[in-house]
């Protein structure tokens, strides 16, 4: 038993990712795609927010709308995954569920 | 497996129905099943003919309707939604006594029970929006 | 469609300003035609969609509050309220809606289903749903 939670906003912006993060269950897999992949990001203000479910939690961003915005891939917290949209599937597939913190 | 997706924002302002437009043709792609998609709130938008993008932007209204026609697809667009927003086929033209119709091709309209109905019949909703 | 799945609405946004939380409502409202088991839940501005007194004389928009109220006849059964969202928004139960539930057959009666969880319970009810749908 578990699901995808997917985040689409900035972590700058709106409380989505941190909603999403207190309201997961350890074990899910959260997929950061359009403006919420600035959340994958190192020495960013909000960095311990993915830091701290790491141990629990698979994080994944969404390699093209990452590369879209401009970032180099080596600046992506360890242990943060990158996918394409077939993985973006792939992760849709192998939950049970989908929960958008839309 | 089966995949319904839920868009909710309207094309070009937001993300939402690229992100959903790219996520359904990778499915299809993989070789899985999409029973629906339901466009819902300003996602009603993305179901009129009329958008005329600038050429060397993509033409998101024109993407979903290639893919529905490559691959059968499923569109729907929420009728009440679709009112309040100016999203018009035939009959709901002669029924509100409009004097034009703009829904894009593959594009057609129904009820909310679309969306509850692909809900039970799929293995998974991937809900798009801002 | 013999199917029965466990629906979840989960509702973060709060009312007038979108209108994401009245057209979510119309889903739940038809959704009761289709015989599932419907929850729904209210975090972050979602709670404010439940505040009692609403009054939109002002504003020229519907006032969709009292919809909420009914819900209990549209075969809601359970309307969660995240209780951290509450809180930080200075919030209690005693300024929510309350929403009867009665079973008209077995005449099984609720005062009011609407019940204040916390995180966990939350992050459980979400994680047991079949269905989330996100407004």
């Amino acid at each position: 038993m578990s699901d995808l939670h997917t985040v689409n906003k900035s972590p700058f912006e709106k409380n989505s990712l941190e909603s999403c993060l207190r309201l997961s269950r350890a074990g899910s897999a959260i997929l950061l795609y359009e403006d919420a992949v600035y959340a994958a990001l190192k020495g960013t203000a909000v960095e311990n927010m993915i830091a701290s479910v790491a141990g629990d939690r698979k994080v994944y961003v969404l390699g093209p709308d990452y590369k879209a915005r401009g970032l180099d891939e080596s600046r992506i917290i360890d242990g943060v995954e990158v996918v394409d949209y077939a993985g973006f599937v792939d992760l849709v597939d192998a939950n049970d569920k989908v929960q958008a913190w839309v | 497996m089966k995949f319904s997706i839920q868009v909710n924002e309207g094309p070009y302002q937001h993300q939402a129905s690229d992100s959903a437009y790219q996520f359904t043709k990778a499915a299809l792609e993989k070789g899985h099943e999409c029973f629906r998609v339901f466009f819902y709130h300003d996602g009603v938008l993305n179901g009129t003919r009329l958008t005329t993008p600038p050429q060397d932007d993509r033409n998101i209204v024109n993407n979903w309707t290639e893919l529905a026609e490559k691959y059968d697809l499923d569109l729907v667009v929420c009728v009440a939604a679709a009112q309040r927003r100016g999203i018009v086929d035939d009959g709901e033209a002669e029924r509100n006594g409009k004097d034009a119709t703009n829904i894009a091709p593959r594009f057609r309209i129904s009820g909310l029970g679309q969306l509850v109905e692909a809900a039970i019949q799929s293995d998974r909703l991937v809900v798009f929006g801002d | 469609m013999s199917e029965t799945k466990n629906f979840m609405f989960l509702n973060r946004r709060a009312p007038y300003g979108t209108i994401y939380a009245w057209e979510s409502l119309e889903v739940v409202l038809i959704s009761a035609a289709f015989e599932q088991n419907v929850s729904l839940m209210f975090a972050d501005d979602g709670v404010y969609e439940l505040t009692k007194g609403q009054d939109t004389a002002g504003i020229g928009m519907k006032n969709f509050s009292p919809t909420y109220r009914t819900l209990g006849d549209y075969e809601v059964r359970h309307m969660y309220v995240d209780k951290a969202s509450l809180e930080a928004r200075g919030l209690t139960a005693d300024d929510l809606v309350q929403v009867e539930w009665e079973d008209w057959e077995t005449e099984e009666s609720v005062d009011n289903i609407v019940e204040v969880v916390d995180s966990e319970k939350v992050a459980e009810l979400l994680a047991e749903s079949d269905v989330v749908f996100s407004f």
